[in-house]
């Protein structure tokens, strides 16, 4: 714990060793799998009026073609509405392939299956629909006009309205001091992993059984979806999910069309089928998130300390609601970050558009949500004239203040009560780590130059490892070996590294002992998914929890073989000795022989563990209560979310003329309670203030106004390169630790993009405000062309 | 992104290629892919053959010709990037190949396909123009040479007709008291320009050229102007559009920064040369 492991998966995934669903099944002949293609719907909303694949049936190489006419049973029905919310009163999904009407460009039509990827897409070209199309509802301003509707019976295309208030917001802002109003806005964008979706099926006709490799952020989600389609029982359906390269939220959307379509087509056609996302798919069938236009309004005191804040927003949901309302319940609940705002008040509509599905995105509603609070208190600062750090400081919750519950429900639907944290702590820390009280010189040393730069921060908390449970199972073998399965998945996190940390921390094993297998339901059948920060947290308290299990056992096979006493023992480096007696000796391989009473000697290890005599001859070998083999299985349940914070500096310049945006200085503190490995953090830290950053500068959906997708390509979705990154991000912890779990950990995966935006956004402004005090920055991406033009609305 | 069915040959001989492309109609040439092998798999294109230039021997070269260098049709931009001779006898062509795309674009993509596929966006067709140079074609009525003033029509459109390969470009050199320099904006490193500006100084003619900001390659003579009256100048040339990554307003913006600062660069290169001899 709390050392920089060097992360054992980065061999394979350096020297290109990884094996990703894409690499499942693959001969050296490339025969044996077919292969499928996907029609998707060229119109965002349009009627099918009919749909002849008559061509497609001859072509070359085509096994076989679906249609939504030719789905049966559950599979003609919608996709599930996984997580369905009360206010969520017009939820709805698609079909695995369109019905009859489609209502985005990129819906499922048609599932072609041939020899190979070239020859499926031939045969989709093929394929003739006709279609009457119909007026698109692209942006959250043409949901909210409903001059047309996505779903006709979706009125004013409001899918979910949900109001949560504590005190009397609107009252308390009547009678502030002071008021504001601002108006934001958010752009789209979406994860982007390396590796788009991808899934491989094969049907066993042998057992009966199904076998799919997907790449998802849920393995048990996948196969409970699976089996409830297909119609087969639990027990028929393993889901595997080998190397993934990359999640950020979009996989844990499940299942995918092409997740029941694969493995319907497997059992079919008798041949293991693979669909594989190429990267325009990704961005136009995946998902997207981020949009928001928001409306808030704060009354405060002549210190800046808020007393009411009332906030309405519009999130845009996109063409269905599979997901629910996860994403707006975050933003209006985590926007409140560190701050005590008095009284509150939150409104949203999650409405329908012609577009691409709107999912969690690493930070998953919580970048907006920040961005709402952080805008809200520059606002404050700058009418009042003081100090932005000022301000933030006189709203913090106190270290004291814990636990602090702001009586609102929580996206778990439990109460949103934080478990610890020390805001002023990290603001100090952060003001240090950035150069805050000295910046005001350095920023007119370079007026004088002509140059102008800008400071700014932003501030969050953020909900992390919600449950209901995560769970591990420990296994040592007689080789003295450690196999450790955990249910969620993993998409380069690093998990294998820290998990083998905790394992042989708390078993006294070499971390190079023990090997980690996470997403293969054939090993864990129990789990969640990957979401929420939650890996850490979740299976981490489970994988301590199973390896302690595994040691209370260790010890007693141990004491009852070197008859001495449990407490008496040690475990260190997988040897089991008696403490102050080191001669007195068994290794945990043999421990493990003994655990498990057999007939047969096979080798040396159980020829080893003969010489010593366990168990009373007149009991049976395996107690009542026992089982055999040294093995811990256990489950972490926790009451709630635990509270993770941080907060993030940004010094950037912007060039008077041309209206580039440099990023000078990047700092970060962070607060995720206990560090299992500070590299690993500092990993994830980085990776998210990239994300942060293309969502700050670079990365938006750019769609038109008949809901084409413009920029569907890495050419035009300006995903920044390393090369658009600061080359040194400065990181600062502090570690608060939760008090809800046993080893106090917090979330760490999503914390780097939750304030990017805000921040960058407070120092653009700074960076402006001399020669155009009047602007502020108030939509999220901004270019330097978006730049450019706001100046010249500012310079009359 | 998988490609439409195509044929595909791979000629050893000038004549093969010729031959090939002129007896199929909806050939092409095959020279780095990167801009056609994307167009292939993105189905935006669908030639019915591609004819793999790459096995024909003696397009590799880069050579010192009387007045400038000429670059073989097979020179990746990389090979291009990298050469002394290049850097010696015409040095704006190596500050603009350093903004052309990424390394491992370069290692691949030639020079003169960049000149062929005609992006008005391309740091190559702007330079040559700027410079006055030429391309070298052999079609089935033999060789000949298409002066640069001659080779863009329309956006992404060359007088290069469908059964010619081009098999180099010339570019003229530097002269021994000019100056050049080039200057560019994109929104990520390696990317398409959202405007750029190269220029040539020459005593007292000044001459600039833009990319990304109107359709075509432009080339404006801004010899005898003032500083400050340059990028009018230049825009009444250019017909700024906007398109997602930047409005009209702010590539004519960039005109106006960027093409005084770099005719004046150009300016102060041409003076060291003078007075340091070449460099
Ligand atoms: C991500 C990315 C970024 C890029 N960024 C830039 C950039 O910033 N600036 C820039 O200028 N370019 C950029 N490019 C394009 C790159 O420079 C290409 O290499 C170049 O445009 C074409 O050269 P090629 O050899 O790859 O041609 P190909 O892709 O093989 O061919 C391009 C076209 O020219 C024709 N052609 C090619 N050679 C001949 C010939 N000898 N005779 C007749 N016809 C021929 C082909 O038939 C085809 O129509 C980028 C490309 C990518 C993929």
């Amino acid at each position: 714990m709390g050392q920089k492991v060097q992360r054992v998966e980065d061999q394979r995934f350096l020297r290109g060793q990884g094996r990703y669903t894409d690499d499942v099944l693959v001969t050296a002949s490339g025969a044996g799998v077919l292969h499928a293609a996907v029609l998707r719907s060229p119109h965002a909303h349009a009627r099918i009026l009919d749909i002849d694949v008559e061509a497609v049936l001859d072509a070359e190489g085509v096994h076989a073609v679906w249609t939504y006419e030719d789905l049966q049973g559950p599979m003609a029905e919608p996709l599930p509405l996984l997580i369905p919310h009360p206010a969520l009163t017009h939820g709805r999904t698609q079909f695995a392939l369109a019905r009859d009407e489609v209502n985005y460009v990129g819906e499922a039509i048609a599932f072609v299956v041939a020899e190979d990827r070239y020859l499926a897409e031939d045969a989709v070209a093929l394929i003739r629909v006709s279609y009457e199309t119909l007026p698109a509802v692209v942006g959250v301003e043409a949901a909210r006009r409903a001059e047309h509707l996505v779903h006709d019976d979706v009125p004013g295309n409001v899918a979910a309205h949900l109001d949560q208030r504590v005190g009397d917001a609107p009252a308390a802002i009547a009678a502030a001091a002071h008021r504001l109003e601002l108006d934001l806005s958010i752009e789209r964008s979406a994860c982007m992993p390396m590796e788009g979706r991808a899934t491989v099926a094969r049907w066993d006709p042998d057992t009966d059984r199904l076998q799919l490799w997907t790449s998802t952020q849920t393995s048990t989600g996948v196969r409970a979806a699976v089996a409830v389609k297909m119609g087969l029982d639990l027990g028929q359906v393993d889901v595997i999910t080998p190397d993934v390269g990359g999640g950020f939220g979009v996989k844990i959307n499940h299942p995918w069309p092409e997740e029941v379509l694969v493995p319907m087509a497997a059992r079919v056609l008798g041949q293991p089928v693979k669909f594989t996302e190429d990267r325009r798919e990704h961005f136009i069938s995946s998902a997207h998130e981020r949009g928001q236009e928001q409306h808030i309004e704060v009354g405060f005191d002549d210190e800046g300390r808020v007393v009411g804040l009332d906030v309405r927003f519009w999130h845009d949901n996109g063409a269905y609601t599979p997901y629910g309302l996860i994403v707006p319940i975050i933003t209006s609940t985590q926007l409140l970050g560190p701050y005590k705002p008095g009284s509150y008040r939150v409104r949203f509509d999650s409405v329908y558009t012609n577009t691409v599905i709107v999912t969690p995105y690493r930070g998953a509603g919580r970048p907006q949500g920040c961005f709402a609070m952080e805008r809200t208190m520059d606002a404050i600062a700058d009418y009042l004239g003081k100090d932005r750090t000022e301000v933030r400081a006189v709203n913090f919750i106190q270290p004291e203040e814990f636990p602090y519950d702001h009586q609102l429900v929580f996206q778990d639907g439990r109460p949103l009560v934080y478990d610890s944290g020390d805001y002023p702590a990290s603001l100090e820390k952060l003001k240090r780590l950035v150069g805050w009280d000295e910046f005001p010189a350095f920023q007119q040393e370079m007026a004088a130059q002509g140059r102008e730069v800008g400071i700014g921060l932003a501030c969050y908390v953020e909900g992390t490892g919600v449950g209901p449970y995560e769970g591990a199972h420990v296994h040592i073998e007689t080789s003295g070996k450690v196999k450790v399965a955990i249910g969620l998945t993993t998409q380069g996190q690093g998990h294998a590294t820290v998990f083998a940390q905790l394992v042989a921390d708390e078993l006294g094993v070499r971390m190079e002992d023990v090997e980690v297998v996470s997403g293969d339901t054939r090993r864990m059948a129990y789990s969640v998914g990957t979401f929420a920060s939650r890996a850490a947290v979740m299976s981490g308290s489970a994988v301590h929890l199973a390896a302690r299990r595994a040691k209370e056992k260790a010890l007693k096979v141990a004491a009852d073989a070197l008859e001495v006493d449990e407490s008496d023992l040690q475990i260190v480096d997988g040897v089991v000795s008696v403490k102050g007696a080191p001669s007195s000796a068994i290794d945990l391989g043999t421990v493990s022989v003994l655990s498990n009473p057999l007939r047969y000697a096979f080798d040396e290890a159980s020829q080893a563990a003969t010489q010593f005599s366990v168990g009373d001859p007149g009991k049976p070998p395996v107690a009542e209560d026992d089982e055999p083999g040294l093995e811990g299985r256990d489950f972490y349940s926790p009451d709630r979310a635990t509270f993770a914070s941080g907060m993030h500096a940004a010094i950037v310049e912007t060039d008077p003329r041309t209206a580039e945006i440099t990023i000078l200085k990047y700092a970060v503190v962070h607060d995720c309670g206990t560090i299992i490995n500070p590299m690993i953090v500092e990993g994830q830290i980085h990776g998210g203030v990239a994300q942060g950053i293309g969502g700050a500068l670079y990365e938006k959906m750019a769609y038109d106004e008949s809901g084409q997708l413009l920029n569907a390509s890495f050419m035009d979705f300006l995903m920044p390169y390393v090369t658009e990154i600061p080359d040194g991000i400065d990181v600062d912890h502090l570690e608060t630790p939760s008090p809800l779990n046993p080893l106090g950990i917090k979330g760490a995966g999503e914390a780097g993009v939750i304030p990017t935006a805000a921040a960058i956004a407070s120092a653009i402004e700074d960076a402006e405000r001399h020669s155009r005090p009047s602007m502020s920055i108030a939509a999220m991406p901004i270019s330097p062309s978006e730049l450019y033009t706001l100046r010249q609305e500012h310079t009359a | 992104m998988k490609p439409a069915p195509f044929a595909y040959v791979r000629p050893g001989t000038l004549a093969e290629a010729v031959a090939a492309l002129a007896a199929d109609p909806g050939a092409k040439v095959l020279a780095g892919g990167q801009s056609l092998v994307p167009l292939l798999n993105m189905r935006l294109a669908a030639p019915t053959a591609l004819v793999d230039i790459n096995a024909i021997p003696g397009l590799d070269e880069i050579t010192a010709e009387a007045g400038g260098v000429r670059i073989g049709a097979l020179v990746r931009h990389a090979a291009v990037l990298a050469s002394p001779l290049v850097r010696r006898v015409q040095p704006l062509l190596h500050l603009a190949l350093d903004n052309v795309a990424h390394a491992t674009i370069r290692n691949r993509g030639t020079t003169v396909g960049s000149l062929v596929h005609a992006d008005a966006a391309g740091e190559m067709p702007v330079v040559l123009r700027l410079l006055g140079g030429s391309l070298d074609v052999v079609g089935p009525d033999g060789p000949r040479t298409i002066p640069v003033e001659e080779l863009y029509v329309g956006p992404l459109e060359s007088t290069v007709r469908h059964d010619e390969v081009a098999v180099s470009a010339f570019v003229p050199g530097l002269a021994a008291h000019a100056g050049v320099a080039f200057e560019e904006l994109a929104r990520r490193q390696g990317d398409y320009a959202l405007a750029g500006v190269a220029a040539v100084v020459e005593g007292d003619v000044v001459r600039a050229g833009f990319l990304s900001v109107s359709d075509l390659p432009t080339v404006v003579d801004l010899s005898g102007v003032a500083a400050e009256d340059m990028a009018d100048l230049a825009l009444a040339s250019l017909d700024p559009v906007g398109d997602i990554h930047a409005s009209a307003d702010y590539r004519a913006q960039l005109v106006r920064v960027m093409t005084p600062r770099v005719v004046a660069t150009a300016r102060e290169h041409a003076r060291t040369r003078t007075q340091g001899g070449t460099r």
